[in-house]
């Protein structure tokens, strides 16, 4: 058993609020020395995890390992993990020293030592001589650092970090990421870092671990999460990116935006639908030429202080394009990639899926609903039937007493011609949705599907 | 003319006149009323002759360290029972919290006086005597929501991450409770304290009705001389208490900071 090379073993995790499901079947191992961060828009999970680990709460599913000890029902005074809060959480009663002292006076640690100690951890975060101040007349950067003075001072196994640098100025925020990454060499202790600023987590951590919606996406290098996106959301999530919808149409050959490019993906299968990503300073950039794999005309461009950003309008799509010469808008352009640089995901899903039951010829629930479809006669009335909606026949209305049930937009990833947004009904199952209309993350709609596009089908007892 | 009441009613100042005529005729008349005769004899000439006869009689003083010993006494009382209950009260995640909060509170909105007889009733009722420990009851249970309110409201306020901070950094629950949750709801503690410490001193009805007339409390002494026309008298004795209470709220607020906001003040 190779158990011991691991600091942190997270089997089979899951935790619900009542009958929300925050997290599903978490699997995270984490080598002693580790940086790891997490990293996850709000509300994926990445807090409840940490919460997890640090004993705040209990899983509901699964177990916690922590140097090998399982750990997942003890309470938190007894893991050997310390935490630094995203509001820093300092008592306001203790001083500056008081408050760092206080994990050591609770182990009844002789005075000098704790002394020592406690000018050690000052030391270590740049605050010396701050020990008699009030906690409340420090700045947020100086709290920031006695917050992290207070964890450190115990000597932990795992230093769990919530959003630490959430709450800081943008200059104060890239000396502090210097100074953490210089005290994690230094200490060498394990370092669990949970952000929702994929910046931060490629200048930082050793090992990412992208989280959305309670299920861990992807964990990789830094390198290999920019470079190796396992899906369209960890590369919309992960810097900027072109991604499109596309056609395998055989090993090594993709097609979309209306041309076959050579890649180097196999294994999809012929004709298959697939979602293709191509980071923007990945296109090659140039007067309009025989070398063009696809041309198009510059509708934008915007000077970024290293680079020029702009948009070119090829085929009908839009892509991103970075690169250090610039072109000015209207100005025909031709575009090329590199066979390793397009980045070939297997598409989730194609249409729609839900599960429902026929209620009579012409209509079928699903969704908490009852819609009107085209006559069924090959299935009985009450069977259970899968229904199939594609992507760009669910209607959005702003209105929302105009749909049949309703729904917040809860991502929206840009597909180069359309967007394509995932939308969470009041009935808790997730619609998916193509459109051309722009909409904004969190917008109320409602949600209508029409009898001619919803395609019945009998599910097949098994 | 017209364009000067318009002018009047529209500038904003104008709308306190009514509320500084009333605090001025009630509140701020009848307190330098209490100073102007408490200075005064008989006569309406100039005497500190008041406070000599409060400091010469011993009966009076023995009254006065009596009362604030039966303030001290139901304070702390108040504390001991008050503080558990309130932080029962935040920690169960109990639906109805707040309603049971309310249900706390609700016997305040009954006159003090009808409390009062009634609990007569019920200590004849139980054949228990009145006296000393009748009267510690009926003032504790007259002011223990006074306690209870302020606490609460400080422990419901209570940032939950300063407990985590603590566990988290190695306190069992008990050293939670005493290094973290207790000194940060000192304030609501603190106002607690002033709102029972300084009515229990003045009170008067309830040690008349809870001893049949045999305590008396400062506050009864300062009615009996009032009612029996010795008004430089009483003027005086309610100065000196006004004093204690004005000192008690002083030393309060000066532990009391005013950025963590203890309950009601």
């Amino acid at each position: 058993m190779q158990q011991s090379s691991y600091i942190i073993e997270v089997n089979g995790v899951s935790k619900f609020f009542g009958d929300k499901m925050v997290l599903d079947n978490i699997n995270l191992y984490v080598k002693k020395g580790e940086f790891v961060t997490v990293l996850g828009p709000s509300g994926c999970g990445k807090t409840t995890l940490l919460r997890l680990i640090a004993g705040f709460q209990t899983a509901s599913e699964g177990e916690i390992k922590i140097a090998g000890k399982e750990i997942t029902q003890t309470p938190p005074h007894k893991r050997p993990v310390n935490t630094v809060f995203q509001k820093y959480a300092l008592f306001p009663h203790l001083n500056v020293f008081d408050n760092i002292a206080f994990g050591l006076k609770l182990k009844k640690i002789p005075k000098q030592i704790i002394g020592k100690k406690v000018k050690a951890a000052l030391r270590m975060v740049g605050m010396t001589d701050y020990e008699y101040r009030d906690v409340n007349s420090l700045s947020g950067g100086q709290q920031q650092r006695v917050a992290i003075a207070r964890a450190i001072v115990n000597e932990p196994e795992v230093l769990l970090l919530d959003e630490p640098l959430a709450a800081l100025d943008l200059k104060m925020r890239k000396d502090m990421q210097m100074e953490l990454k210089e005290m994690h060499k230094t200490l060498g202790i394990t370092f669990v870092y949970v952000t929702h600023d994929q910046e931060e987590a490629l200048t930082l951590s050793d090992t990412i671990v992208v989280m959305s919606e309670g299920k861990i996406q992807q964990i990789g290098t830094p390198v290999d999460i920019y470079n190796e996106p396992i899906n369209s959301f960890v590369a919309d999530f992960i810097g900027e990116s072109n991604i499109l919808n596309g056609i395998m149409v055989k090993d090594k050959l993709v097609r979309f935006a209306g041309v076959e490019f050579e890649c180097v993906d196999e294994g999809f299968g012929e004709n298959m639908p697939v979602d293709v990503v191509v980071r923007p300073e990945d296109w090659y950039i140039f007067p309009d030429s025989d070398a063009s794999q696809i041309s198009g005309v510059v509708t934008s461009s915007i000077f970024k202080g290293v680079h020029y950003e702009m948009v070119v309008n090829a085929n009908g799509y839009e892509f991103i394009v970075q690169d250090y010469h610039h072109f000015a808008v209207g100005e025909r352009v031709g575009l090329l990639v590199k066979p390793f640089d397009i980045h070939i995901m297997k598409k989730e899903r194609v249409c729609n899926t839900f599960e429902g039951e026929l209620v009579d010829e012409t209509h079928v629930d699903f969704l908490g609903c009852t819609f009107e479809c085209l006559p069924v006669t090959t299935i009985a009335p009450g069977a259970k039937v899968q229904v199939h909606v594609d992507f760009k026949d669910v209607i959005l209305q702003d209105n929302e007493e105009d749909g049949t049930l309703t729904g917040d937009v809860c991502f929206i990833l840009y597909k180069g011609d359309h967007y394509h947004l995932t939308v969470a009904s009041d009935w808790g199952e997730d619609i998916f949705v193509d459109t051309d209309d722009v909409w904004d993350n969190g917008d109320h709609v409602g949600i209508t599907i029409l009898p001619e596009s919803i395609k019945v089908t009998q599910v097949v007892e098994s | 003319m017209f364009g000067t009441i318009r002018l009047f009613l529209s500038s904003r100042k104008s709308w306190t006149i009514p509320y500084v005529i009333f605090s001025a005729v009630f509140v701020i008349l009848p307190l330098l009323l209490i100073v102007v005769y408490a200075f005064m004899d008989d006569a309406g000439h100039f005497t500190l002759g008041n406070f000599a006869k409060f400091f010469a009689h011993p009966e009076a003083i023995n009254t006065f360290v009596y009362s604030i010993g039966v303030a001290i006494i139901t304070t702390v009382v108040c504390i001991l029972l008050g503080y558990p209950a309130a932080y029962i009260l935040t920690q169960t995640r109990m639906k109805y919290a707040s309603a049971v909060v309310v249900l706390f509170i609700l016997p305040m909105w009954v006159n003090i006086l009808i409390r009062t007889l009634a609990t007569v009733a019920l200590f004849d009722f139980m054949n228990m005597p009145l006296g000393e420990g009748a009267l510690i009851f009926g003032m504790v249970y007259n002011f223990l929501p006074f306690m209870i309110y302020p606490i609460y409201n400080t422990l419901q306020k209570l940032d939950k991450s300063y407990v985590e901070a603590a566990q988290d950094l190695g306190a069992n629950p008990v050293q939670v409770f005493l290094k973290a949750v207790l000194p940060l709801s000192m304030p609501g503690i603190v106002s607690g304290i002033l709102m029972v410490f300084m009515p229990t001193i003045s009170t008067f009805a309830i040690a008349e009705l809870l001893t049949m007339n045999n305590i008396k409390l400062f506050g009864t002494t300062i009615q009996e001389n009032i009612n029996n026309s010795m008004w430089n008298y009483g003027a005086a004795l309610s100065l000196i208490m006004l004093f204690l209470i004005g000192a008690t709220t002083l030393l309060a607020s000066d532990d009391n900071d005013p950025n963590e906001g203890g309950g009601l003040w």
